[in-house]
């Protein structure tokens, strides 16, 4: 009998037992996961859940019956220890051996954490998981100190909910504008005058030096010497992919586990998805490795269809999300690489876009409260759409009829 | 606890039933309903939850909000009934609603 392992509980493995299952794979399906839980997802970590709004038990992505029914071996609280390429086996953290002909790894990616002094007292967190959340929400009483490292999505979106359950919130970001990465500069200042209508302080261009405090943390240095006082610190200044245990095999990897468009790792039993996965994107001619939600389940599903030698590419415009407060990010496309810029609507509206192009083709958009050029940008970007510059700025005129 | 049929692409009827509180994209997804992908888990970021509302059932839910709408439009065959089923939470008053499921999400 074919046995096929999943190492990685997360969304991508998740949606790779969904994808084997449905497309008949009849064998044996083993699912490792390091953390306790069935596989569940992520983004209300840094928002409902977090809030206390959102039920641990609506968190997993399915119900145990459903392993039950399509006969998944869970193999949670687990780690995998060893990878032994060449004989086809993973050697589990309490000496369990299983063979496997086919494997997945979707191993994640983990928070990066700030070298600096202090980064290990009690009171400064990660957000990555459920466990994580777990350590935070105690720490975010009303009236309590809060200082957010960092301007990306997670840290912002945590800054919303601390701030909504009576926090005093401060984000501090080594970049001169929020979201830098990511979004526009019409957007960062939008985001950036959001928080701060609702309280939160925004500090750019603040490099942490370190942060403060006998046994607990009381207070964040910056560069120059200014100090913000605080009860508790959230660092999210992004993520790295995990590879170890792929790289202990021998696996080629490079910021990820190398992945040709079929997902296939340098050993041709050995796939891999998600946000560990550097892969080539088709649509945009360049290597990537996403940390989204999207990519993790279309990569899952299409890894999980080569397993079983149903060649499939992966090749997708990806798309992101953030909600802070009640404003919805909606971003679709790559945008590196852009030669123009393009605003849809004003800011002061509420409901804007800001279009991407490359020599002439829309290659990204990104929507703040604007879900229908988001839609339609989906399939205008996927249909390499040249649009027409004097009608794409009108935002009278509908993106779908460009 | 409410039980709701969905009709699946292929025709199959998957009856769950869900507690009060949950969407009903929730209640599809925990039981593994085919073809409700639902990717964004209910952020309204994706409209892979596309479900068509038994019309009888239609007029009895909340209305649509606008952005919900305005991803509806673009959704994959979009009609007069078609919801976002991760924006309908289930009450218990909704006990019987019949909803199907699209051929595909996008």
């Amino acid at each position: 009998m074919t046995t096929m392992v999943i190492i990685g509980g997360g969304q991508a493995g998740s949606q790779a037992i969904d994808t084997l299952r449905r497309e008949g794979f009849a064998g044996r399906l083993v699912l490792i996961g390091e953390e306790p839980w069935l596989p569940y997802q992520r983004p209300p970590l840094s928002k409902k859940y977090l809030a206390g709004e959102f039920a641990l038990e609506r968190l997993p992505f399915r119900h145990r019956a459903f392993y039950d029914e399509h006969r998944v071996e869970l193999r949670l609280g687990r780690r995998a220890e060893r990878l032994e390429a060449a004989e086809r086996r993973v050697t589990l953290d309490d000496g369990e051996i299983i063979a496997y002909d086919r494997l997945l790894l979707c191993l994640g990616a983990e928070p990066r954490r700030l070298a600096c002094p202090g980064a290990q007292l009690s009171g400064v967190h990660a957000l990555r998981s459920i466990a994580d959340v777990e350590r935070i929400r105690p720490d975010l009483r009303p009236g309590a100190r809060l200082v957010v490292v960092g301007g990306g999505y997670i840290g912002l979106e945590t800054a919303a909910t601390a701030r909504q359950m009576g926090c005093e919130v401060t984000v501090l970001e080594t970049a001169d504008r929020l979201m830098n990465r990511v979004v526009a500069p019409e957007t960062s200042a939008y985001f950036a005058a959001e928080h701060g209508r609702h309280g939160i302080s925004i500090v750019c261009g603040a490099r942490v030096e370190r942060f403060e405090g006998s046994a607990r943390v009381d207070g964040v240095v910056c560069a120059g010497g200014e100090r913000h006082p605080a009860d508790a610190v959230i660092v999210g200044v992004g993520a790295l992919p995990v590879t170890r245990l792929a790289q202990d095999a021998g696996l080629a990897c490079d910021n990820g586990i190398t992945v040709d468009e079929y997902c296939a790792t340098s050993d041709p039993a050995i796939f891999a998805a998600g946000d560990c996965a550097n892969h080539p994107s088709p649509h945009y001619g360049v290597r990537v490795r996403l940390e989204s939600v999207d990519n993790a389940f279309e990569q899952a599903k299409a890894a999980a269809l080569n397993m079983l030698d149903r060649r499939t590419v992966h090749d997708r415009v990806p798309w992101f999300w953030s909600d802070q407060f009640d404003n919805k990010l909606l971003i679709c496309g790559l945008s590196q690489g852009h030669d123009r810029r393009v605003l849809r609507g004003e800011p002061a509206g509420r409901a804007f876009s800001v279009c991407y192009l490359r020599n002439g083709e829309l290659i990204a958009l990104e929507a703040v409260n604007h879900g229908k050029d988001y839609m339609a940008a989906r399939k205008l970007i996927l249909g390499r759409l040249r649009p027409d510059l004097g009608r794409l700025a009108d935002p009278g005129i509908e993106l779908r009829d460009l | 606890m409410p039980g709701v049929v969905f009709i699946e692409p292929g025709g199959g009827r998957h009856a769950v039933a869900a507690p009060v509180g949950v969407t009903l994209m929730e209640a599809a997804r925990q039981h593994g309903v085919e073809g409700i992908l639902a990717q964004c888990g209910g952020a309204g970021a994706c409209a892979t939850c596309h479900v068509y509302v038994d019309p009888a059932w239609f007029d009895r839910l909340p209305p649509a909000e606008e952005l919900e709408t305005g991803m509806l439009e673009t959704a994959w065959e979009p009609r007069a009934n078609s919801r976002l089923s991760c924006q309908v939470t289930l009450t218990a008053d909704l006990d019987g609603l019949t909803v199907t499921v699209p051929a595909r999400q996008r």
